[in-house]
Formats: structure tokens, C-alpha cells, sequence
């Protein structure tokens, strides 16, 4: 203490001095652990807290945006939302006793048509991906649960029944497999750039379209920022700030529902698995494209039943969610040949008119190869080998062509074996049968034999290992059609706003240019006409009285376990075509059996004409 | 007018006459101590005014105005007690203890209950706590009890005398219940004999009797079945070891006090403390006062209380050395210790560091009992200095 002499009271003793030096030292000692506690407290550690307690305080809803609809080209409306009523649980809402709350989610369970675990289950499961957020218990609710809940809201504490958006088809399941389905984002979408704004319990394509233009029609999602007290209720004057919701944009197909229809009437019509496409020659616009069997889109906008997953995921063989126009791998039989013409004329194998004699056999290193059913055309040119799609000729090129690469060279080049980029996910691209690729699967042990120049004859003729789909094949012929221009496909048209503005035009630039000589399409293309069109064409039965001027090649192939693969490739009108139509089915027998006349039923709706009934033809001889 | 003030000032230093604030006595007290009492119970008035606007509907300044009464009458108090010498109390100790033990046991007859607890008697203006008063009059009463027992019997009698003096209203306070205050009484009575000279092997026993007694009050009793505290105070007293444990707990609040005592960083919040406005922080006009001064005034309001206090501590234990007599330098100690120790739990209870246990924080705590008892000790510290004051003047009265 520091005392002036004349302050000092009387003389303290040593001993008592002593205890109350120890006294102040305490005292000094816990001012000390105070003044640091303070310090770490709020000049250190302020930053943290501060932020603790505006997490406090803070409350913030999210305030879904509706996606945006997906038009066809005249501006139809096929996919759009329709307003669900979900019933929501806000778990920090439960009764804290144990019993009760046990007792409410049961309730809740049988509302719900589940079982107490699985709803446990579902709680903790979104609660850990979003801690914060009400739990979804089930989407879909009826109205009567709705009213029963809200007079007997005092047994269900937490539960709220909000309104949620779903997507909605009107088209029933035309087109399911251009527009893919939405979900919850996942966990590890989330960790994806390209879902960097989105936040657990946000919807986003899953597939096709809406996966492809996710961020086009997913919008950007609002919020509220209430501040709350410690009860949670909101203050007055709480309401800290509101981003509204920007809706999605509209997304414009080339999609042309009337064409799509026909398209999918004619697939199920053969009750068969299969797929077409159809394509605007110049630009690669898909006017439609379908593969069946099909499924209901609206199937995923409500929880999967266990049947409806075995349907829809655990059947190899039908497999309704694959898109075959894209992801089919099939071996195209003689709708091959035209790519086989490109490459024999462009690699100078074979000329416009040069002649080769076709005796109904070709035989190679002690192989024979025949055609189908073993018919003679004589001596005959290109444009006749097109229309009574003469085999031998083509073996001829594909022998000529396995000096050298031509013939892999050009369908490479056409698109063969390579994926066509067009905007939907999924796409396989297929394989294109090279001596390379066989040699080394030989190296490795997988085949039995190297490559021989049988590979590249079958290969001429759209057999043996090569698999294609049916866009992979619109595209090639495309291409010979429109002089060259290797077209990348897309369905997506352009974007537009709500009121229909367009925001965006999607015009993707050409895959490539090729150069394909006026000559050869010309020739090609003649043949083609021939083969659909005249007295001795393998499809004329189906197109000879189709009014409109058509150039089409049946293809049927032969596919090891299964009946043979029906095509049909068509361009019209000829001679400067504007659309080509692929189609394939499996197990569809002649070319012009089944895919032929789906491919006709296409047209028909396309050129709103129909065929008149013609007999004749060499359909039945592929 | 200059030569009015220089003709005035001069004969003041001559005449016998004393001025204004001679016969107040203003001169004998001690400043410091004043001054931060003053200070404290005026910072006290200024933060309810501002943080409990909304607390009673309709009457916003409803806690700063009644604080302001309370504050005013441990005024008159304090004032009065400084003007009488303190040494009289030690001729009514018996008196003083008698009251004392009476008027807590009086609570368990006609006092009202809140929350489980009766503590206070509910007078027309407002509600009585005598175990506030009770802290000062333990102070007062044991002092004058260890000074008159300093030479009857042995040393190890006296200790136990005085332990069971201290603690019998100490043991009535606990079953109210109120551990907080029940723990005052404990450490005042500690405290009081430590000045007292009693020994240091009996304080050393005593200690580790002490920490025996909370190892099983906390631990051994619970787990035979024989709890010793009600559920409440347990959970309070270990839920300081980690509050972030159950947040709807009593963990909730401390988590809560700390939040807000860090949030308020170096310069504090102000209006927009949320942590206190949407009532995040529990009972923020008493116990948990700090935390709305630490998130309102930040650190710097915060370290300037705590330094007011510090000058208060360090006031009083100044005093302890200057008391006239023994019976002084006693009650003096009892008196640090008391205000020392309520000062440490409660901030530290609101940062974290101390179990909650309901002691408030002196001067700044709203509640007339809590400030009237502490004025009226600031009073009896200030007697001390004044009679030491005028005991080296020669003058032991007016």
C-alpha cells in the first residue's frame, strides 16, 4: 500500500501484513484471470461470436423458384409445374419428451403410409444434409390429410403442410426421354461448380434436357431473413431482407410435337424395342426423337414404389429409361451402304458408274459371302446396288477398301463410332470396327482372330462388329445430303423468358465439313430415291405410293442372340432433302417389315400426306 | 466578484468554523471508494435504461427508475453509516447475528416463493432478500465475535466456534434454496477469520475439508442416490465445464451470456445487440448484467467496470490496513472479500469461466435488497476511514 507517513492508521503487524498481502495478491491474481478472460472473449474471439449470434438471431427461409416450362418449336407447353402440397416436419419442433415425440412420428408414419423407422430414417437424413430445413416426410399429399391435419394441429407439433413445386406433363409420356427427370440435388452434385449456388434440398435435372439446361430453367432461388428472439418467433419489424425468387427460363425445343407423336405411335404400334429420329438435314435441329419402351415422367415426382423401381431399373432387356435414339448399339445392316459408297468414291475404289458384276456370291480367302437369299443382280453400277441393295457389290468396295483405311476413314469421318454431340446426356458413341481396335483385342486374348479383310467386307455392309444408333446414322446421311456438312444434333431451340422473349438462340455450329463430290450425292442419293421408290427398290412396297419424292434404304442385321435388326434410314424430299428419319427396332426381322413403315408413318405426319397401298418390290431381300 | 471569492476563500483556513463539506465529513471519507461506487451504480441505472426498453410493457425506464430509488436510499444509507463510528456494532454482534439468523428464517414462514425458492419477503414497495442485508451483518456480527473470543479458549475452539457461527446462516441460507448467497456467507466467514489470525494449518484443513465436501456433494452423493443439491444446481454448478454441451439447458444460458460478451468485441453493439434484445441472454437485468454490458459497450465498457471494481477492491483492502482498530481491519476484510468474491463468480459466470449460481453482480445487478446491502457496506468502509481519519487528527467524533 502506498501510504504518506501521516495516513498511516496504527501499526499493522507482520503477520497481519503479511495475510493481507497474500489477500491483495489474490484479489490482483483474479481481476488478472478476469481482465484475460474479457480479452479473449471479445478482442480475440469477438469475430466468432459475433457471428454466433447473428446465426442466432437470423432465421432464413428459402423461397423455391419454379423451374422454367420446356415449349416445343410452335411453342406448346410440355413439361411446366403444377403446385403439390408436401407435408413438412420441422424436427426442432417435436416434443422434447422422449415418449411424446415418439408417439407423434408414429402418428406421423401411419399419415404417411410408413413405418416409424423409415421415418426416423428420412429425418436424419435430411437433416444431415441440411440441418436447418424442414424434412420432407411426403410430397403429394391429399386434401383430406391436409383438413386432418389442421384440426388436430395441437397432436402434431413441427408438421405444416407447404406448397411445393412438381413437374408437371401434360403430353402424358411423349418425349420422357428428351426431358429427363428433377430431383434433390445430391451430396456430391453439390460439390460440382456447376451446382455452386445451390444449396441441400434444391431441385435439379437429373437427366436429359433438364439436366442438359439445368441452369436455363432451374432459376435462382429466393429468400427471406427473419430475425427471430429466443422462442423463434419472428420480431417486429424482423423481416430483414427478401430476395425474391427468379423463376426459371423457358427452354424452346426444335421438338415437333405432332411429329414426336407420330414418331412414338409408331414405335409402340410394333410393340418392339426400338428408336428414330428425326432431323432437319441442314442444321441438325431434332424435329423428334423417341425410343420405346417408354415410362410416365411423373412417375419421379412422387417416391418410387418398389415395383416401379424394378420396372423402370432392374430390366436389362427392356430398359425403358435408355434412350436407344442415342444410346442404342445395334449393327445397321445395309443402311451402311451409303456411308460405304462415300468411302469407296471419295477414296477413288469405285466411280459413279463403274460396273461390277454381282453373282449372287463373293467369296474370300475361301469364305463365301451371299447375298440375301442368294439372288443374282448381274452386272450393275452404284445406283442399282443402292436400290436392289446388292451385298456383292458392296463386299467388292469393302475388299477393294481394306487396302488402306478408307472406308473407316470416311464413316469416322460421318460420325461413325464417335459420339455426335448432341445437348442430351447419355450419349454412347457406338464402335466403328477398325484392323487396329481388333489387333489389339487379339493381342490381349478377348477375340479369337486378328483382323482380315472379312472384318472390313462385313463392315461395308454394316455387319459383323460395328454398333450404331440410329442419331449416329441420321447424321451420316445428313451429311451426304446436305453436300458435306457434318451437323451437330440438338433439341434445345432457343431460351426464353416467361413472357416468351427470346433471351438466347441455341444455333450450335456444324460438327465438321466434309468433302463429298456433287457427283457422289448425286449418285447416292438416286440410289437411295431408287431403292424406296422404284418398281425394284427393297422398300418400295411401303414407299411407292408415298407421294412425296423419298430416298431410303432398308437395313436389316444380323446380331448375334437376337432376331435380326430392322433399319430404315430415309431422306426426303428428294432430291434436296429437308428431314431424314432413322428408325431401328430390335428383333424387327426385314428392314422393311417394321422400320420402313414407322419410318413412313413419320413422313406422313411430316409432309401431312399418306401412301397409297402398292405391291411389288424387293422388300423381303435384304 | 474576484475579490468577493479571494475574501471568502481566506478566512476558511483560519476560523474553527468548518465548511460545508467538513460537517458533511466528505473530507474524512475515501474519494476513490466513493467515487467508484457512485460510478458503478450510476453505470448500473444508465444500461437498464437502455437495455431493458421492452422488458415491461408499457413502462419502459420501469427497472432504471426503481434502481434509481434503490440506489439513491443505499445512498442516504451508506452516508448515514459513514457519519457513526462502526466500532458500536461490535457491542450489538449478538443483536446483529440474532436478527440475522431470524429474519432468514423468517423468509421459510412468510416469504414468497419464485422459483422454487423463498428468499425475500414481499414488502409494499418492494420485495425484502435479508440474506443481502444478512451478507453485512454476518460481516459485522462475526468480526466482533472473533475479537471477543480472541483469548477464550483453545486456538482449535476458537476455529471451530467461529466456523459454526459463520456457517449456521450460511446452512439456512442453502436451504431457501440460495447456493449462491449461502456461498457468500461461506467465503465471508473464511474470510473474516483468515484476518483474524486464525491459523493456517486450521485454513488449510478447512480448505481441504471444503474441496472433500464438493467431491461429494458433486460426485459421491449422486451416485449412491442420495443427492445433496436439487438437479438444478448441480446441472448449473458442472455445466460451466462445457456449455455448448445441451443448449437448451442450463449450458443454454451461459452459452448465451457468452455469446453476447463476445459479441460485443472491442467497441460493443449498441442498439443492435441482439443477443440481449430478442432475449437470447436470460435474467439480463441481474445476474446476467455483464454479458449486456460486454455486448452493448464492448470491451471497453466491460474493462471499465471491471477496473471500477478493481479500484473498489483496492480500496477497501487499503482500508483494511488503516482501520483504528482490529474490529475494523475485520469487518473491513469480511467486507473485500464479500464484494471480491461476488465480483469474480458473476462476471465470471457470464464469460464462461464460473458456474452459474445466481450471486449478483454488486452495484450493478437490479434488485434494491442487493444495492441497499451494498451501500450500506460501502457505508460501514467508509466509517472506517473516517474514524481512522479522525482518530490521527485526534478528533474520534464530531
Amino acid at each position: 500500500m502506498y501510504l504518506r507517513s501521516d495516513e498511516r492508521g496504527p501499526a499493522v503487524s507482520n503477520r497481519l501484513a503479511l495475510r493481507i498481502a497474500v489477500f491483495g495478491g489474490v484479489a490482483l491474481a483474479l481481476f488478472a484471470v478476469l481482465f484475460f478472460r474479457l480479452w479473449t472473449l471479445q478482442v480475440v474471439n469477438g469475430e466468432e461470436y459475433l457471428a454466433e449470434a447473428n446465426n442466432n438471431r437470423i432465421r432464413e427461409y428459402r423461397v423455391v423458384a419454379p423451374r422454367g416450362d420446356i415449349l416445343d418449336r410452335d411453342g406448346e407447353v410440355l413439361v411446366d409445374n403444377r403446385t403439390s402440397l408436401a407435408l413438412q416436419l420441422n424436427p426442432r419442433k417435436l416434443p422434447a419428451d422422449d415418449g411424446e415425440r415418439r408417439a407423434e412420428l408414429t402418428r406421423l408414419a401411419a399419415l404417411t403410409n410408413t413405418t416409424l423407422p423409415k421415418v426416423r430414417e428420412t429425418i436424419d437424413e435430411e437433416l444431415r444434409l441440411a440441418p436447418s430445413a424442414p424434412v420432407t416426410l411426403r410430397r403429394d399429399v391429399g386434401r383430406y390429410l391436409v383438413y386432418y391435419l389442421q384440426e388436430n394441429q395441437d397432436r402434431f407439433p413441427g408438421v405444416e403442410v407447404r406448397r411445393v413445386f412438381v413437374r408437371d406433363y401434360p403430353h402424358g409420356t411423349l418425349a420422357a426421354h428428351l426431358f429427363g427427370n428433377v430431383g434433390e440435388v445430391s451430396e456430391d452434385q453439390l460439390k460440382e461448380p456447376r451446382y455452386r449456388d445451390l444449396e441441400p434440398g434444391d431441385t435439379v435435372g437429373q437427366d436429359g434436357v433438364e439436366y442438359q439446361y439445368d441452369e436455363v430453367l432451374r432459376g435462382r432461388a429466393g429468400a427471406t431473413r427473419i430475425q427471430v428472439d429466443s422462442l423463434g418467433r419472428p420480431t417486429p419489424n424482423g423481416q430483414l431482407k427478401v430476395v425474391e425468387p427468379a423463376p426459371g427460363n423457358n427452354l424452346r425445343l426444335t421438338i415437333d410435337s405432332g411429329l414426336q407423336e407420330a414418331g412414338e405411335a409408331a414405335l409402340a404400334g410394333t410393340g418392339l424395342p426400338g428408336a428414330y429420329v428425326a432431323m432437319d438435314v441442314r442444321d441438325g435441329a431434332i424435329l423428334a426423337m423417341g425410343s420405346n419402351p417408354t415410362f410416365d415422367p411423373d412417375v419421379f415426382t412422387r417416391p418410387l414404389t418398389q415395383s416401379q423401381v424394378d420396372e423402370l431399373y432392374r430390366d436389362p432387356i427392356s430398359s425403358p429409361l435408355t434412350n436407344r435414339a442415342i444410346a442404342g448399339a445395334y449393327p445397321t445392316g445395309s443402311t451402311y451402304k451409303a456411308i460405304t459408297s462415300v468411302a469407296a468414291l471419295a477414296s477413288g475404289n469405285v466411280t459413279p458408274t463403274e460396273p461390277i458384276v454381282d453373282d449372287g456370291a463373293f467369296t474370300l480367302g475361301g469364305i463365301t459371302f451371299e447375298n440375301a437369299g442368294g439372288v443374282a443382280h448381274g452386272t450393275i453400277s452404284m445406283q442399282t446396288a443402292l436400290e436392289v441393295s446388292s451385298d456383292v457389290f458392296y463386299y467388292t468396295l469393302g475388299d477393294r477398301m481394306n487396302d488402306g483405311s478408307a472406308l473407316q476413314d470416311w464413316s469416322h469421318k460421318l460420325g461413325i463410332g464417335r459420339e455426335t454431340g448432341i445437348d442430351l446426356p447419355g450419349e454412347q458413341p457406338g464402335l466403328l470396327p477398325t484392323p487396329a481396335w481388333r489387333n489389339q483385342l487379339y493381342r490381349e486374348g478377348l477375340t479369337e482372330r486378328p483382323w482380315s479383310a472379312g472384318d472390313n467386307v462385313n463392315l461395308a455392309v454394316g455387319q459383323g462388329d460395328l454398333q450404331a444408333d440410329p442419331l449416329q446414322m441420321a447424321v451420316a446421311y445428313a451429311t451426304i445430303a446436305n453436300g458435306g456438312t457434318v451437323p451437330r444434333p440438338h433439341v434445345a431451340m432457343q431460351v426464353e423468358d416467361a413472357a416468351g422473349r427470346v433471351l438466347r438462340e441455341i444455333e450450335p455450329s456444324r460438327a465438321r465439313q466434309v468433302r463429298i463430290d456433287p457427283e457422289w450425292r448425286e449418285t447416292i442419293l438416286a440410289g437411295l430415291h431408287d431403292a424406296a421408290q422404284s418398281g425394284g427398290g427393297t422398300s418400295y412396297s411401303v414407299f411407292g405410293g408415298f407421294p412425296v419424292p423419298v430416298a431410303g434404304k432398308t437395313g436389316t442385321a444380323e446380331r448375334p442372340g437376337h432376331a435380326d435388326q430392322s433399319w430404315y434410314v430415309v431422306l426426303a424430299p428428294y432430291p434436296d432433302p429437308e428431314i431424314v428419319v432413322a428408325v431401328t427396332f430390335e428383333e424387327g426381322g426385314f428392314g422393311a417389315d417394321t422400320a420402313a413403315p414407322a419410318a413412313l408413318e413419320i413422313l406422313s405426319a411430316r409432309f401431312n400426306k399418306t401412301a397409297e397401298t402398292v405391291s411389288g418390290g424387293a422388300s423381303g431381300i435384304e | 466578484m474576484y475579490a468577493t471569492r479571494a475574501r471568502q476563500a481566506r478566512p476558511e483556513t483560519f476560523t474553527a468554523r468548518p465548511s460545508i463539506a467538513e460537517r458533511l465529513g466528505l473530507p474524512y471519507m475515501d474519494g476513490p471508494l466513493l467515487f467508484a461506487a457512485v460510478a458503478l451504480a450510476a453505470f448500473s441505472v444508465f444500461v437498464l435504461s437502455e437495455a431493458t426498453l421492452r422488458d415491461v410493457p408499457g413502462s419502459p425506464r420501469y427497472f432504471a427508475d426503481r434502481q434509481t430509488i434503490y440506489a439513491l436510499i443505499g445512498l442516504v444509507g451508506m452516508y448515514a453509516l459513514a457519519r457513526i463510528d462502526y466500532s458500536r456494532f461490535r457491542e450489538l454482534r449478538v443483536g446483529i447475528y440474532t436478527f440475522l439468523c431470524v429474519s432468514i428464517s423468517l423468509v421459510f414462514v412468510f416469504g414468497f416463493a419464485a422459483r422454487g425458492s423463498r428468499r425475500a419477503f414481499d414488502l409494499p414497495f418492494f420485495s425484502f432478500q435479508p440474506s443481502e442485508l444478512g451478507k453485512l451483518l454476518l460481516v459485522l456480527a462475526l468480526a466482533g465475535f472473533v475479537i471477543d473470543g480472541a483469548r477464550r479458549g483453545s486456538a482449535r475452539q476458537r476455529t471451530v466456534r467461529y466456523l459454526c457461527l459463520g456457517f449456521a446462516p450460511a446452512a439456512l441460507v442453502f436451504l431457501q434454496p440460495d447456493l449462491g448467497t449461502a456461498l457468500v456467507f461461506a467465503v465471508i466467514t473464511l474470510a473474516v477469520m483468515y484476518v483474524g489470525g486464525v491459523r493456517w494449518t486450521h485454513l488449510a484443513t478447512i480448505g481441504a475439508a471444503l474441496v472433500a465436501l464438493v467431491a461429494i456433494v458433486l460426485v459421491a452423493a449422486p451416485t449412491v442416490g442420495a443427492p445433496i443439491l436439487k438437479g438444478y444446481q448441480e446441472e448449473r454448478l458442472t455445466s460451466f465445464l462445457d456449455p455448448s454441451a445441451d443448449p437448451s439447458d442450463a449450458g443454454y444460458q451461459q452459452n448465451q451470456a457468452m455469446i453476447a460478451s463476445g459479441a460485443g468485441r472491442v467497441t460493443g453493439r449498441g442498439d443492435r445487440a441482439t443477443q440481449t434484445r430478442l432475449d437470447f441472454v436470460p435474467e439480463r437485468h441481474t445476474d446476467f448484467i455483464f454479458a449486456v454490458i460486454g455486448e452493448r459497450y464492448g470491451f471497453m465498457g466491460a474493462a471499465l467496470v471491471l477496473s471500477l471494481y478493481a479500484l473498489l477492491i483496492w480500496r477497501a483492502l487499503r482500508i483494511v490496513t488503516l482501520s483504528k482498530n482490529s474490529y475494523g481491519t475485520l469487518v473491513a476484510g469480511g467486507i473485500a472479500a464479500m464484494l471480491l468474491f461476488q465480483v469474480f463468480v458473476n462476471v465470471g459466470m457470464n464469460l464462461g469461466i464460473m458456474p452459474i449460481t445466481g450471486i449478483p453482480l454488486p452495484l450493478l445487478s437490479y434488485g434494491g435488497s442487493s444495492v441497499l446491502a451494498t451501500f450500506l457496506a460501502i457505508g460501514v468502509l467508509e466509517s472506517i476511514h473516517v474514524q481512522a481519519r479522525l482518530g490521527q487528527r485526534g478528533r474520534f467524533a464530531w
